[in-house]
């Protein structure tokens, strides 16, 4: 009996070992990511497009961090923060004992360095040893789109670990845009060696460094063994970012085990990959939104707010995320995503009610259409993360206006002319859809870039409201996040009673993996983050 | 001979200026902007005017096409708007790539098109001749798209004999020189690079030669039974010689020249489907770049890229003429 006994724990003992062993990490091994087209370059301050930045995102970091599966701000490079009582002045206490992938060590010089050199006159200043910036090779297009000269007076380097940035203007999301791929810290000494190069010879402080690039097939970063941060990863010996530009070919490289992760497969494919025990679908609610606008630079849709209403009511959203997103997508109430803070709960979005609609119709001075005449409806002419098919869109929501008595003639143009167009507001647009995926979680990069057209004429709506440029003016200038939150929560709630969008759905992102690939998590800004993810052989 | 060669290598300067000036006109009337492409949703007024002003297209029109002669002049094709990189490095990095692909699929198209025709013409209205015309039919009818898709469900999903996609394995390691991966792991010795890259070759090649293969195989056969009805092969069967030499020494020979020139044409068909073929088989060559430069309006990468490629088709028609005096010593290149 006793023998028995020892024999139960012997076997209980066993079985809790090799549990515990699956579930702790393993080092070594190669990740391949499977992703439909290859980086452009890999120097953060220039890049544009998500497959540079999701390469950038192992081999740089940043002063502040988003959290694993949020946007939520924490410490990256820098230690800690302060910001003065004026909302104007930030200073970063730094990490010490973090050096670059070349040997440089990081401080607050390199800091300086890498945000300097995207000003347009840099107004900088070091400690001890001076760099020299050199001269841009082309603007940097997200610090210039950003208006980030606008909002940065100049950077201070005040002692080997400590940096100063003081701001021209109160700008409360000024934190959250140092948390972004552009606002990556770079190694200066690697950068000076060839300025025109670095974008192909990347040096960051990040999990793993960069070791080949074959152009239009892979990139293949190893580990970066001496990395600060010794809590968790990086696991990995080597990570390979291949490109399989055909989103079938991509999840058939899945399938047969060759690729580790496959990005944005068809969604025809995702019910596939749920039916095989070998797959993971790690699923993430992008941070994003697509909507449908009107040409408010023109009658009847800048005052008539019976009419936008009637088209907002008129429009079966529900079925347009059944049919057209294949579920992968929620019903938007409001232009910003669930996930973001100032969301407003209590806003109950423009429900499906054709009588509603025909009403608001009437009001509006055109019942069953009358006296409107044929309307533009301009979709999108190339698939989006927050649009998989813009024209299929378009045609469903025609066939949801004829209903109201209005005939939407769908228009086009390819993808470089629709945006050139729209922004210039053209007589012959009526409604248009676009979207927008978020940046870095804060509410005034969806709520100000996109509606405030008090603000500037390159913001795509161009409705004009006093109230609504009000409220985008006091979250801007507010560092308070409560305060700010009641702020983005009352726009919200100006933006659904006057209706000068209706947001069409947040699409959810679904990458399957191998079931091996273990802890790997999809970020809302879509950035991959591979430092604890490792292999169960 | 030489001086004609020398004499149609200068008629390549005229031709490259026309076809330079054709494609920088045509597009400046494709509609797009790069600048709104690169910058997308985001784009503001002053930041696309910084850069349309840094990639010199606030400048008038003959400023830009006189900047990009005068680079030429020098043997420089400009920098990608893309990827900031001199468009002859990008050149570099994925021609030798379309070159490897385009050559093995002509080869296999070459060979197997040549064999097909000739048995087909020997045997008329065989049910060989039947088959392999129909084979053909449906070579040249087939999408490659889809044929692509098929072998790779074939050969490498159910049967797991060749790799589906790519140049090289991940575990493979091979020393670049030339960016030919043959070539490279041939000069280097690394026996287990060669089998690797050539395995990879296999599938996108026998796709891409489908088409080629079909028309070859079809001129073949018509030029080969015009030539066979002929009365020197008559003669030739006459004299006692072996079915062999007839048709291989007699008839082939005289056959070719229809053909040489439809291989000739070929080459560009090639390189045409290629673009289709690299997509699928994530094979990084000149096509697949070249297609995306036309989506994202990256001027330099379309301008170089197409000097390259009606450089090549000159240089291509120049080798066609002089086979034809190889063939046919009756024929002058003067």
């Amino acid at each position: 009996m006793a023998k028995k006994i020892s024999l139960i724990f012997i076997l209980i003992a066993f079985l809790f070992t090799s549990a515990a062993m699956a579930a702790s990490p393993k080092m070594g091994g190669t990740l391949v990511f499977g992703r439909g087209g290859d980086s452009v370059g890999l120097d953060p301050a220039y890049e544009t497009d998500g497959n540079s930045f999701l390469v950038c995102d192992n081999i740089y970091e940043a002063l502040v961090g988003y959290a694993d599966e949020s946007t939520a701000l924490e410490p990256g490079l820098a230690e800690s923060w302060e910001i003065s009582s004026d909302g104007k002045k930030y200073t970063f206490q730094l990490r010490k004992g973090v050096t670059f992938h070349d040997g440089t060590p990081f401080n607050a010089n390199a800091v300086v360095f890498s945000i300097g050199r995207m000003m347009k006159t840099p107004n900088v200043k070091f400690v001890g040893k001076e760099w020299k910036i050199p001269p841009q090779e082309r603007p940097p297009e997200y610090w210039v789109s950003m208006e980030m000269d606008d909002t940065i007076g100049s950077i201070e380097a005040v002692s080997e670990y400590k940096v100063v940035f003081n701001l021209k203007r109160v700008e409360a999301p000024f934190l959250a845009n140092m948390g972004m791929d552009f606002a990556d810290i770079i190694s200066p000494t690697a950068f000076m060696k060839n300025p025109k190069e670095f974008l192909r010879n990347p040096v960051g402080t990040g999990p793993y460094k960069f070791f080949q690039w074959i152009r239009d097939d892979r990139i293949v970063l190893v580990k970066n063994a001496k990395y600060w941060d010794k809590k968790g990863g990086p696991y990995l010996d080597k990570i390979v970012f291949r490109a399989i530009p055909e989103n079938s070919v991509r999840f058939l490289e899945l399938k047969t085990g060759n690729i580790h992760i496959c990005q944005f497969p068809n969604p025809a494919d995702i019910d596939l990959a749920r039916k095989d025990a070998n797959l993971n679908l790690p699923t993430q609610p992008g941070m994003n939104i697509g909507y449908l606008s009107f040409n408010h630079t023109k009658e009847p849709w800048k005052s008539n707010l019976n009419l936008r209403k009637a088209i907002a009511h008129a429009i079966n959203r529900k079925a347009i995320v059944d049919n057209i997103y294949q579920g992968m997508g929620q019903v938007a109430k409001n232009p910003i995503p669930p996930t973001m803070w100032g969301y407003n709960t209590s806003v109950p979005g423009y429900k499906y009610d054709l009588e509603l609609a025909k009403e608001y119709m009437a009001k509006a001075g055109f019942p069953e259409g009358k006296g409107l005449g044929e309307i533009t409806l301009w979709s999108m002419p190339v698939p989006r993360p927050y649009n998989p098919e813009g024209q299929k869109i378009g045609v469903a929501m025609a066939a949801d206006l004829k209903k109201l008595g209005i005939t939407a003639r769908i228009v086009s143009y390819d993808w470089g002319t629709y945006l050139k167009r729209q922004r210039e507001q053209p007589e012959d647009m009526d409604l248009f859809q676009l979207g927008w995926t978020g940046d870095n979680g804060d509410p005034d990069n969806f709520l100000a870039v996109l509606f405030d057209g008090l603000a500037s004429s390159s913001v795509r709506t161009q409705w004009h409201s006093e109230a609504y440029h009000n409220y985008m003016l006091m979250g801007k200038q507010t560092v308070d996040q409560a305060k700010r939150t009641k702020i983005y929560e009352d726009a919200l709630q100006l933006l659904y009673d006057e209706c000068p969008v209706i947001p069409i759905a947040h699409s959810t992102v679904i990458w399957p993996s191998q079931k091996k690939v273990m802890n790997f998590k999809l970020h809302p800004t879509g950035s991959v983050r591979m430092k604890n993810v490792w292999l169960d052989k | 001979m030489l001086s004609y060669i020398l004499r149609r290598i200068l008629i390549l300067i005229p031709t490259l200026l026309g076809v330079s000036i054709i494609v920088f006109l045509m597009l400046q009337a494709m509609p797009g902007d790069p600048a709104e492409l690169l910058l997308g949703e985001r784009a503001t007024d002053k930041a696309l005017f910084e850069i349309r002003e840094h990639l010199g297209l606030n400048e008038p029109l003959y400023v830009q096409y006189g900047l990009f002669l005068k680079r030429l002049m020098k043997g420089d094709l400009g920098e990608t708007i893309w990827t900031r990189q001199k468009v002859w490095t990008e050149v570099k990095q994925r021609f030798p790539a379309t070159i490897e692909l385009a050559v093995v699929a002509l080869f296999i198209a070459c060979f197997f098109g040549v064999i097909l025709g000739i048995i087909s013409a020997t045997r008329q209205y065989s049910l060989f001749d039947y088959i392999s015309m129909l084979g053909a039919l449906a070579g040249v009818s087939m999408p490659i798209f889809w044929l692509g898709l098929v072998f790779m469900l074939i050969f490498s999903v159910n049967l797991g004999w060749l790799p589906l996609s790519g140049r090289l394995s991940i575990d493979v390691d091979l020393q670049i020189i030339t960016n030919f991966y043959v070539l490279d792991a041939v000069l280097t010795r690394n026996w287990v690079a060669l089998k690797d890259v050539l395995w990879h070759i296999i599938m996108p090649a026998v796709t891409l030669s489908t088409i080629p293969m079909a028309i070859v195989a079809r001129m073949t056969r018509s030029a080969m039974l015009d030539v066979l009805r002929q009365d020197y092969i008559k003669t030739a069967k006459a004299k006692g010689l072996s079915q062999f030499k007839v048709v291989f020494k007699h008839a082939l020979r005289n056959a070719l020249i229809p053909v040489v020139t439809t291989i000739g044409l070929q080459f560009g068909v090639t390189l045409g489907g290629a673009i289709l073929t690299e997509t699928i088989f994530a094979w990084p060559g000149v096509g697949k770049w070249m297609y995306d430069a036309v989506m994202q309006r990256d001027y330099m990468v379309i301008q170089g890229g197409t000097l390259l490629i009606a450089t090549l088709f000159v240089v291509i028609n120049l080798c066609v003429d002089v086979l034809y005096a190889i063939i046919n010593p009756r024929i002058s290149v003067n």
